[in-house]
């Protein structure tokens, strides 16, 4: 069994519209939502974990997009510059999902995107810019600046 | 008169060194070789032990000398990046600190500040190479006639750049928790509240001055891996402070020990100099460090063969008792060991612990070091003057 975490964004128009319990009814998918925010008559935004094997998460987010609902992999959106990581393990204690956990006995820092809510937690921490777009869910993000 | 059976000097350390037929092991793997051996067999076969930490070193900063312009200046006010130096100096030097922040960063004004760039930040820019724009100004006098210059600047355009760092290596540290109810930005890391996790700092079994608990051999003169490149101990660090309660071991049960150094910026890399910003507190400088420590006896055997799980860390709350600066006895101790293994018992209550300085970088630095003296183009410094220091009954049988 695959999974795939997916940021799902439902613009004013189809905002209210169900969608997404059709995953689970027409494509025997398990979807577990890990965080979702809705700002009223703009948009939601929902971080989704698809279950299911390859062809039918494919499906699912086909399935999806032509219901016109944006889906982003949380892959694509987030990720670590290894290059700028020293190791050091400060993101480690307060991610809430484990993604970035220390290995040992080697004592690096490994970040696994599948686990990643996208809650912003090590953009905040990490002092050497290392975690990159980790806030999907920030309210001043994407030309929302009048939503203060 | 000795007390010991095992006694080299460092000379003879350096003169097998000179040979390459120098032993050096690193911390980590002096705790295994004291273990099999015994001390006093492990000091007769091991000559050096490296060590190394990677952390962030609020109290650093770099002596810059920008040269001579045309027509003369002394200059008043200096900026790099838009990060204030230091001028107060002579004509062209001035004194960058890593805390610094640039000029019109909005700080704490919306909470909690990013503190993007800062002091530290232009020294790696600098040790990487890259261009920086260099402004300053001046009243003008007789022989300084020039009010104002601006040049963009690589590391290789200043005649002298040193860094030069007043308290580094600090020899065991606290262990961060928050009891209050709001979630706080230190320079712990951040903090969440009601306990919920806890921060420390340290290489802990690697630590140069943890494997010399009472600065026997690391004195004025000691040479050592500074930033990629090669430095100095200068002396002991402000707070320097032997009396702290120890263990059996002669470790140190809290921060204490400290050590002011000195090295070529010219010869450092951006790997081991890292510009750091800690959200919601400022900016600072991540600086790697490592210290050979020469086995002169079997009883710089025991300490260097220290391991985490010997090495105790007082439990700070970072919410109320270390801000009002009154003295308060900490919640507890703990090991390097067990906030390793990534939680500790704080009252009962299990937290997640994480590390602020890398350990992984540590032994990078440890190894490194160890590859230099082997291949002979590192000697040990003698040092000329002790560091303050406490007494040691000595171990127990
Ligand atoms: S955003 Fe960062 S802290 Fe939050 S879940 Fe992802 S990796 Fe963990
Ligand atoms: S805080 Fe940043 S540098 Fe440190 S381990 Fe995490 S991602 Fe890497």
């Amino acid at each position: 069994m695959a999974s795939r975490n997916v940021l799902l964004i439902f613009k004013s128009n189809i905002m209210y519209k169900p969608v997404i319990y059709r995953l689970a009814r027409d494509f025997d998918l398990i979807f577990n939502i890990l965080e979702a925010k809705i700002l009223p008559r703009r948009e939601g935004r929902i971080l989704l974990e698809l279950r299911g094997d390859d062809e039918t998460i494919e499906k699912g987010i086909k399935f999806l997009q032509d219901h016109q609902v944006v889906v982003e992999l949380l892959a694509d959106k987030v990720w670590r510059e290894d290059d700028l990581c020293v190791h050091c393990g400060a993101c480690t204690g307060l991610c809430p999902t484990e993604a970035l956990s220390l290995s040992r006995p080697e004592l690096k820092v490994l970040f696994d995107v599948q686990k990643c809510v996208a809650c912003g937690m090590c953009g905040l921490v990490c002092p050497f810019g290392a975690m990159k777009d980790v806030t999907l869910f920030d309210p001043f993000a994407e030309g929302r600046a009048e939503e203060k | 008169m000795s007390e010991f059976k095992v006694n080299k000097t460092f000379a003879e350390i350096n003169a097998k060194i000179r040979q390459g037929t120098a032993v050096v092991v690193t911390a980590e793997e002096m705790i295994g070789a004291t273990k099999e051996y015994g001390p006093v067999e492990a000091a007769r076969k091991v000559d050096v032990v490296t060590t190394g930490t990677f952390g962030i070193m609020c109290s650093s900063g770099a002596f810059l000398n920008f040269g001579h312009t045309k027509p003369r200046m002394r200059a008043s006010k200096v900026f790099i990046n838009d990060v204030e130096a230091y001028a107060g100096i002579a004509a062209v030097d001035c004194y960058i600190g890593v805390t610094q922040t640039r000029e019109d960063d909005p700080l704490n004004k919306v909470f909690p500040g990013r503190f993007r760039y800062g002091g530290g930040h232009v020294i790696e820019d600098l040790v990487a190479g890259r261009e920086v724009l260099l402004q300053t100004s001046s009243y003008g006098t007789d022989c300084y006639p020039n009010r104002s210059y601006e040049a963009k600047m690589t590391l290789k355009d200043f005649p002298d750049a040193v860094l030069l760092n007043p308290r580094n290596c600090y020899q065991n540290y606290n262990c961060a928790v928050n009891l209050s109810k709001k979630t706080i930005y230190t320079y712990m890391g951040i903090l969440r509240p009601d306990c919920m996790n806890a921060n420390f700092s340290t290489s802990g079994q690697l630590s140069p001055l943890l494997n010399d608990p009472l600065y026997r051999t690391i004195g004025i003169g000691t040479r050592i891996f500074l930033g990629g490149g090669i430095g100095y101990v200068i002396g002991a660090g402000t707070q320097h402070n032997p009396n702290v309660k120890r263990s059996k071991n002669g470790v140190v049960m809290g921060g204490a020990g400290t050590i002011s150094v000195r090295g070529d910026m010219k010869g450092m890399s951006p790997k081991y100099l890292r510009g750091a910003s800690l959200t919601g507190y400022g900016c600072s400088l991540n600086v790697g460090i490592g210290i050979p420590i020469p086995i002169l006896n079997e009883e710089m055997a025991r300490f260097t063969s220290v391991s985490d799980d010997e090495i105790m860390v007082p439990v700070v709350d970072y919410g109320v008792s270390y801000p009002s600066g009154e003295p308060s006895p900490p919640l507890g101790y703990v090991t390097y060991g067990q906030l390793r293994n990534g939680e500790i018992d704080v009252d009962g209550k299990k937290i997640p612990t994480s590390p602020l300085s890398s350990y992984a970088a540590a032994r990078e630095i440890a190894e490194t070091l160890k590859d230099w003296i082997k291949s002979g183009e590192f000697l040990l410094g003698e040092p000329q003057d002790r560091l303050p220091s406490a007494k040691f009954e000595g171990f127990e049988d």
